[in-house]
């Protein structure tokens, strides 16, 4: 692993307060998703792929972007992992880089329209009002 | 003044790597009372214990030093070997320079230096030492089984095997514990019945063998080859030595809604009730949740139909006192409560099932008279899914299940999908696994029939959620090896719930002074060299209690267990430690402190007549200690105001005088 990767390592699982290890690989996170077909990665391989160091394909991944933080895998999780706090922790290390180009909270109203379901917007809020 | 020997142990290079031994036995040759002292390769050997005797006998030794390694190890070897040359074992005392020295100094200096220090303690120990002898106790020739499965079952049949007799005290109105419940039992699929009702049979009809069903222990006192036990027999209602066992009462009873536990409350039962066919004994038992005459004085049907005039509305609870030698623990197992599993529906559906459940659904003796019928409507399930490891191998902050694996589950998943295939090839049967782990004599090749030959879809990934929808079960699930996920339409859905102790133990562990781990199981006095003893004497452990088990596994242990207990109901007597508790009757005051501290309830109080300095008598309250009881923990020691009580072996002043050794 790269020592630039290392230290990325470490500031995720520092940020997200996941400990990767304890992770036993058995699926329920996956097996539960709601968004699985939106994402190219699925929460066991985020948290698989953070403690192995391959996060470049994270970074670059929509995934990041398609969970819905509805934490439906951090209540499942059997090890208590709490995958979707790595999948924030991946994200917030690639916005924090590109500087203030996220959503604020008073942009998101214009934003909605009928169509969008109530969980997603709760989701947003979360995720983009950081 | 004493004449002592010093007895320096090499241990190889486990001692003499890091300890100068040469130098520890010199200079121990100094402190007051040290009239010999040597070293030597392995005193624990023959030579080395040669060594030691002939040292007592030319240098007429009167206490000995041995410094090596822990008295847990060879403390009972060296009091041997001084008993052997005559000296009194208690005149012995071990300086550990092995674990408490060699092992964690890493320079030869400080650990010479300490090995000295520690060497000198036990010497000043050993000066004041005086010789004791142990009490011995009687044993009482009969033994205790608590739990009647089929752990208690074997324990007791091979106890009253080699001719000791045996009392089972069974909670439930029958013994037989889960396996009965059981309909085919891997590896070999043997049906469960056809191996272990002869079993209770046998049982039954041991002359050795005591069944006390519907049973409790309400109290344990004394101690090993000792023990005092309260039996509650609770009141069934019925005269055990009357009823036939006709079971036309538990036909004609009319409250017929009652849900019939040994079904898993798939299916009812009637108030009065024998739980299965095969039952031991085969008695009927009223259940006065639901009895409408003991709960309004309005019905008494079964009283009239019973020929044999067996009903007795107004029996009462009975308490049995007994002797035991020795005390088995055999009180099996639960599968976990699937309430907090909302994910899977288990509270939401019927057809979200637990593995026993499906047995008592596959079981010709079962509520579908062994047809695998939906709980639901009855029909015959499709697609099944089976759910290994719900709620074992949880991280220990997950309130919602257990930490360890409850190695049964693969195995029985397995059986399970394998006799479904077997029996109804038209059914499509998924089983999720994070891992199959399949140890054991055949167990493997079993695993790979079910997958081989019997076609069933094993996956490796986890279901994460089940949703009923109309009359189907969506199981939406990983497929980890594809990274898919699957959502399959299931109609029937088991899990393979972990087990747990049963709720009974920690109580009946208090009662036993027998400690447990963290998850409730029974720790045994050795993981590896005693794993059938538990730490406290007297006390054996056979079966799930300890930890979960198969079958095959649970039986062996319940035999180790019955050789143990055969190995102490032979001997006539034992050797009690005389280490005990002592109280000065002239220091003592009265006060109580001792008794109240004391765990063995060891401590008594007597008035005694006192001659006083003007040639009155007065009387005065003071403690007695029973030194059968006294297990020698030292706690009414601390606990006396007034330092009358002290324990003989290691009293006040010797330890004192080891510290002062220490601290010189
Ligand atoms: C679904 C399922 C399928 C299985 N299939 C197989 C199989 O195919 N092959 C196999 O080898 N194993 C199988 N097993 C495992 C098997 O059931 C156990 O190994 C076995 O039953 C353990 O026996 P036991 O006597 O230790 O415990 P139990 O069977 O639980 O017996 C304990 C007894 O003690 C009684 N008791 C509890 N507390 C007290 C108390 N305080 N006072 C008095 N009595 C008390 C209980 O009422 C019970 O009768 C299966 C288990 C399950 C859950
Ligand atoms: S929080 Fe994200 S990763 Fe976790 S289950 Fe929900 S959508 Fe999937
Ligand atoms: S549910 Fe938990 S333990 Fe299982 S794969 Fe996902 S993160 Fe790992
Ligand atoms: S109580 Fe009477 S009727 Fe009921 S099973 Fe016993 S003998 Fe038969
Ligand atoms: S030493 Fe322990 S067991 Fe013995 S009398 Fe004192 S408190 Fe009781």
């Amino acid at each position: 692993m790269s020592k630039e990767m290392e230290n990325l390592k470490s500031e995720i699982i520092r940020s997200s307060g996941v400990n990767p290890k304890k992770c036993m690989r058995c699926g329920k996170c996956t097996g539960t998703c709601p968004a699985f077909d939106e994402m190219e990665y699925h929460p066991h391989q985020f948290v698989y792929m953070v403690e192995s160091g391959d996060i470049e394909p994270l970074l670059n991944s929509k995934s990041l972007y398609k969970c819905l933080t509805c934490f439906a895998c951090v209540d499942r999780c059997p090890r208590g992992v709490e995958p979707a706090k790595l999948v924030e922790a991946v994200r917030l290390s690639v916005i924090r880089k590109q500087g203030a180009n996220h959503l604020k909270a008073d942009d998101i109203p214009a934003l909605l329209d009928d169509e969008m379901p109530q969980q997603a917007i709760v989701s947003a809020l979360r995720k983009y009002s950081k | 003044m004493q004449r002592i020997g010093v007895f320096v142990c090499w241990c190889g290079s486990n001692i003499a790597g890091t300890v100068d031994v040469e130098k520890v036995s010199e200079a121990l040759k100094n402190e007051p009372g040290v009239v010999f002292s040597t070293n030597y390769q392995y005193m624990c050997s023959q030579a080395g214990q040669d060594i030691i005797k002939d040292a007592i006998a030319e240098h007429k030794l009167t206490g000995i030093v041995v410094c090596s390694c822990s008295p847990r190890m060879h403390e009972a070897t060296f009091r041997k070997t001084a008993a052997a040359a005559g000296l009194n074992s208690y005149m012995v005392e071990i300086a550990n320079i092995r674990e408490q020295c060699s092992w964690v100094h890493k320079d030869m200096q400080s650990g010479t230096e300490k090995a000295i220090i520690l060497g000198k303690a036990a010497v000043a120990k050993v000066n004041l030492n005086a010789p004791l002898t142990p009490g011995e106790s009687p044993v009482t020739k009969r033994a205790l089984v608590i739990g009647g499965g089929i752990a208690g079952i074997q324990t007791a049949l091979d106890i009253a095997e080699a001719g000791f007799p045996v009392d089972i005290v069974e909670k439930k109105p029958t013994i037989g514990g889960k396996m009965a419940q059981l309909d085919k039992t891997f590896p070999t699929l043997d049906c469960a019945a056809c191996i272990l009702t002869p079993k209770m049979v046998d049982v039954a009809q041991n002359d050795k063998i005591r069944i006390f069903s519907y049973s409790e222990v309400e109290e344990i006192g004394g101690f090993v080859g000792n023990f005092t036990v309260k039996i509650k027999k609770k009141a069934r209602y019925v005269k055990e030595d009357v009823c036939t066992g006709c079971g036309i009462c538990t036909e004609k009873c009319p409250q017929k809604k009652v849900p019939n536990e040994f079904n898993m409350g798939m299916d009812n039962r009637r108030a009065v009730y024998i739980p299965f066919a095969q039952a031991v004994p085969k008695v009927a038992t009223i259940d006065p949740n639901y009895c409408t005459m003991l709960k309004t004085g309005k019905c008494g049907v079964c009283a009239k139909v019973c020929t044999a005039g067996a009903i007795d509305y107004t029996q009462k609870d009975e308490i049995i006192e007994e002797k035991y030698g020795a005390i088995v623990a055999a009180t099996g197992f639960n599968p976990i409560s699937m309430d907090k599993f909302d994910e899977f529906a288990y509270n939401q559906s019927k057809d979200v099932i637990t593995s026993l459940e499906f047995e008592r659904l596959t079981n010709a003796a079962g509520p579908t008279a062994g047809k695998l019928l939906r709980p639901s409507d009855g029909k015959h399930p499709h697609t099944i899914v089976f759910v290994q490891c719900v709620g074992s191998r949880c991280d220990a902050c997950a309130e919602k299940g257990k930490e360890y694996c409850s190695k049964i589950c693969c195995m029985y998943t397995a059986k399970h999908a394998m006799l479904t295939r077997d029996k109804y090839p038209d059914t499509d049967v998924y089983v999720f696994y994070i891992d199959v782990r399949t140890p054991g004599k055949a167990f493997d090749e079993f695993y790979r029939r079910a997958v081989e030959e019997y076609g069933v879809h094993y996956i490796k990934g986890m279901v994460g959620k089940v949703s009923p929808e109309g009359d189907k079960l969506m199981v939406r699930a990983s497929d980890l090896l594809a990274n898919k996920q699957l959502n399959i339409a299931a109609d029937l859905v088991v899990l393979a719930a972990a087990i747990e102790p049963d709720k009974s133990a920690r109580p009946l562990a208090t009662m036993l002074t027998a400690s447990m781990d963290t998850n409730d199981f029974f720790t045994e006095a050795h993981p590896k060299l005693r794993p059938v003893e538990s730490p406290t004497a007297g006390v054996f452990l056979s079966g799930t209690c300890q930890g979960p088990k198969d079958i095959p596994e649970t039986v062996s242990q319940a035999s180790a267990a019955a050789a143990k207990v055969i190995g102490l109901l032979a001997k006539d007597k034992l050797m009690g430690n005389p280490c005990v508790a002592q109280s000065n009757e002239l220091m003592c005051n009265g006060c109580s402190s001792c008794e109240r501290v004391c765990p063995y309830g060891a401590i008594t109080y007597a008035d005694k007549e006192f001659r006083m300095p003007d040639r009155t008598v007065a009387i005065r309250r003071v403690a007695m200690v029973n030194e059968a009881v006294c297990q020698g923990c030292g706690a009414c020691t601390v606990a006396c105001p007034s330092g009358a009580m002290d324990l003989k072996g290691f009293a006040t002043s010797q330890i004192i005088a080891e510290v002062d050794a220490i601290c010189k």
